[in-house]
């Protein structure tokens, strides 16, 4: 068994769990955090992406011993106390980003993490490379790009590059 | 899937990992893991431990000296692609680091990783060889042309550890590489690179028997490193792989459209799907 002290979304949780045990196993199974999800299993579909000391990792790709005193945050850990959505979130809300929604918390997990670290504007085409990590079988991306870079368009204040919000096709 | 149950270490220092290894005849190293975890979940390995690279120190960082660009073994993809370290002394090499996986998988996979595993895929193993690199262990220093043995294999002894790799700084060099669109692995990629009046060129994804060189087209750039060398380049169709992506004809071919590419894009990677 492995003592593994890991501090998930703010708080330091501690717990013993088989060496062998994946990072994704101990959120959903140990913690009961199922807002990350298992798609492929086989480190391609990216719908348990999460951030491991401020990187989007797969985790089910990862020990949970890996992340020996890191620090996770899930999707769970994205709105505020009171409810208040990340602008992700609100994005694929208003964008209508998703349809079955399975993909969805790897999406925006990756998608916060690119518009929070990428060292250059985003463009169509830049997101659309670096979101190759995340499968989406329902909605042909489309309007997943178009959340994710209305999101970095508001962070850089470029109000003229921002799709009207409520205006979608 | 559910993997084989093992044992977990996190040595503090190389001396205490390499014990860990002397004792456990079973063990594997894990750096990302991003070969080796997905491997252990299809129980496709067994070790009896597993011994985590991550936080033993002196693994890990890019420096530049003499002419000598040196990765540290624990060294992700994403922090070679983003490096300007890198991107400035060898810009073809960190365009094709950038081009491995995708992002979360850039975010946990390393050099040292990459190199020691040597799928025959595999982006990395081309660039080692491609610019006469040299793996450097804890035990001593392997030349490229010594290193990758056959698929998967290579002269590491068990429980040899890469420390770096050791990379000369090219005047030129150049990547292309056609991926599978599912798998973002090469189905042909071609490493070419200048060093005064020679030239070498390595092929990965390609051949049969993993990476390996391509020695008329070296002879031809040699002479004029340019796009027109690719009309010397042989490629023999008995030597290339075959499989669902493409067959041995077409990986021929692929390898000295790759070629070409690679010398008309100079100073970057370039990536076709």
């Amino acid at each position: 068994m492995q003592h593994v002290t890991i501090t998930i979304n703010g708080t330091k949780v501690s717990c013993d769990v088989p060496d062998e045990t994946l990072l994704v196993t101990l959120l959903r199974e140990h913690l009961n955090l199922t807002g990350t999800h298992v798609g492929c299993d086989t480190t391609q579909c990216g719908c348990c992406v999460v951030h491991l000391n401020g990187k989007s990792v797969k985790s089910c790709t990862v020990l949970a011993a890996q992340a020996q005193d890191g620090e996770v945050t899930t999707v769970e850990g994205l709105a505020q106390k009171d409810g208040t959505l990340h602008p992700m979130q609100e994005a694929f809300h208003q964008l209508h980003a998703l349809q079955c929604g399975y993909c969805t918390p790897g999406m925006i997990m990756a998608a916060v993490n690119l518009v929070d670290t990428y060292p250059e504007p985003l463009t169509e085409e830049i997101v659309r490379e670096q979101m190759e990590g995340n499968l989406c079988r329902c909605t042909g991306y489309h309007n997943i790009v178009k959340a994710i870079l209305a999101v970095a368009a508001a962070k850089q204040g470029d109000a003229d590059k921002r799709p009207a919000l409520a205006g979608v096709e | 899937m559910v993997m084989y149950p093992t044992h977990y270490h996190r040595p503090k220092s190389l001396e205490e990992a390499l014990k860990l290894h002397a004792d456990n005849e079973e063990a594997s190293y894990l750096s990302g893991g991003h070969t080796l975890i997905p491997a252990l979940k299809q129980r496709l390995a067994r070790p009896s431990d597993l011994i985590d690279l991550a936080v033993v120190p002196g693994l890990r960082g890019i420096k530049l000296e003499k002419n000598v660009l040196s990765i540290g073994a624990t060294t992700t993809h994403a922090e070679v692609a983003a490096s300007s370290v890198v991107r400035k002394a060898i810009p073809a090499l960190a365009g094709m680091v950038g081009t491995i996986g995708d992002r979360h998988v850039r975010n946990r996979g390393t050099i040292g990783g990459s190199v020691a595993n040597n799928d025959p895929a595999a982006d990395y193993p081309a660039a080692v060889l491609g610019l006469g690199a040299t793996v450097v262990t804890d035990r001593r220093r392997i030349a490229a042309d010594d290193f990758f043995v056959a698929l998967y294999e290579t002269a590491l002894e068990p429980g040899e550890i890469i420390t770096c790799i050791e990379f000369p700084v090219p005047d030129q060099a150049g990547y292309a590489k056609f991926r599978s669109a599912a798998s973002r692995y090469a189905v042909a990629a071609v490493f070419v690179a200048k060093f005064g009046g020679s030239a070498r060129a390595a092929v990965t994804g390609a051949g049969s028997g993993g990476v390996f060189r391509l020695r008329d087209l070296e002879a031809a750039l040699a002479k004029d490193f340019g796009p027109a060398a690719a009309a010397h380049c042989k490629v023999e169709p008995g030597n290339m792989l075959e499989d669902h992506v493409g067959s041995s004809e077409y990986r021929a071919n692929l390898v000295v459209v790759m070629a070409r590419r690679a010398l008309e894009h100079l100073g970057e990677a370039s990536s076709y799907k």
